[in-house]
């Protein structure tokens, strides 16, 4: 089997970015498994699992001169895991309220507490630069029925954080 | 008997479009019978198209009353030459499928819909349903249409007010 390695970019954004970057690793033979690119206050962001032969070493030398060209900072480690791994959610988590600190440690926390694991995190600011408002949704396996979950998070509703947990009934057909 | 074997992508029989029924005889009767022993033995499945035992024509079983949250549904349901004469609402909702081994994703569906369709015996029903049976009769009315969730999944991000369109 082969070895992954997990590769971190990030930088400003332009077109052409992942172009370049995977027809690079494509002309060294590399492969790509998951990926997910994001942008992230104006930036460019990718982690991807790329495997092949090259060692981390010749891997970072092949990028580098594209890299230099796009202006990204790169990241590589070696991982362990692979394909195939993919767990449905059961749960999804609606979460906003006026921007302050903390907000994603108190709701995380809160389902951290019930054995709650995310999968899948997405978070932005929306408003105003007066009145920034935080939105999450996290999407993850809860062990615990809905119940103890929407009891869970009835605490933080008090501290002004608008919480709603939703069942995630997936159909396969 | 050998049950069907189950296709799944790349195959290119699920991206075909399949032909409507035209006899409704045992030779059909037979098939469905055959279809819904493939069905149970899905994982957990509440649907399955003819075309995802390689058989292009217009046939698909939907059966919500097992699910594991009990929802509205009308039974285990033969739909042959299905046609949906009105929809209503649009709702994400995630799914997988028997094709697409080891992957979900989120699409978009009709919330409510209204249905024609032949049973085996060649008699014509109509229903109303909504949420998650309509969800499962959209899903296996695409694969009739030789088209696949995959084809429909939204990005999380940008996506999600993205109307479906209907054929």
């Amino acid at each position: 089997m082969q070895s992954w390695y997990m590769l971190t970019l990030t930088g400003e954004d332009r077109p052409a970015i992942v172009a370049k970057v995977t027809q690079m690793l494509f002309e060294h033979n590399m492969t790509l498994g998951e990926a997910s690119m994001l942008r992230l206050g104006g930036n460019f962001t990718i982690m991807m699992m790329v495997g092949g032969e090259l060692d981390q070493k010749h891997l970072e030398q092949v990028l580098e001169p594209v890299l230099a060209q796009l202006g990204l900072s790169l990241h590589i480690d070696a991982m362990k895991g692979g394909l195939h791994r993919h767990v449905p959610p059961n749960i999804m988590v609606r979460v906003s309220g006026a921007d302050r600190a903390g907000i994603v440690a108190r709701v995380t926390g809160v389902l951290a507490e019930t054995g709650f694991n995310i999968l899948d995190l997405t978070s932005d600011v929306a408003g105003t630069a007066q009145q920034p408002v935080y939105i999450m949704q996290i999407a993850g396996v809860a062990t615990v029925p809905l119940e103890s979950l929407e009891e869970a998070v009835s605490s933080l509703r008090e501290e002004g954080i608008e919480v709603n947990v939703s069942p995630v009934e997936m159909l396969v057909g | 008997m050998e049950p069907l074997q189950i296709l799944t992508i790349p195959d290119d029989r699920l991206k075909q479009p399949s032909e409507p029924v035209t006899s409704f005889d045992d030779e059909l009767r037979d098939f469905v019978a055959e279809l819904e022993l493939a069905r149970q033995q899905g994982p957990a499945a509440v649907g399955i198209a003819a075309p995802q035992v390689g058989v292009l024509r217009r046939i698909a079983i939907v059966d919500c009353s097992n699910t594991r949250k009990p929802v509205s549904n009308h039974g285990n349901l033969v739909l042959i030459n299905p046609e949906i004469t009105h929809w209503d609402g649009y709702e994400v909702g995630r799914e997988g499928c028997l094709s697409v081994p080891d992957y979900t994703g989120n699409v978009i569906r009709a919330t409510r819909i209204r249905l024609k369709a032949m049973d085996e015996q060649g008699d014509e029903r109509e229903f109303e349903m909504e949420g998650y049976e309509a969800r499962a009769v959209q899903h296996e009315i695409d694969h009739l249409d030789g088209i696949l969730f995959i084809d429909r999944v939204v990005s999380r991000r940008t996506d999600l007010f993205k109307r479906k369109v209907y054929r």
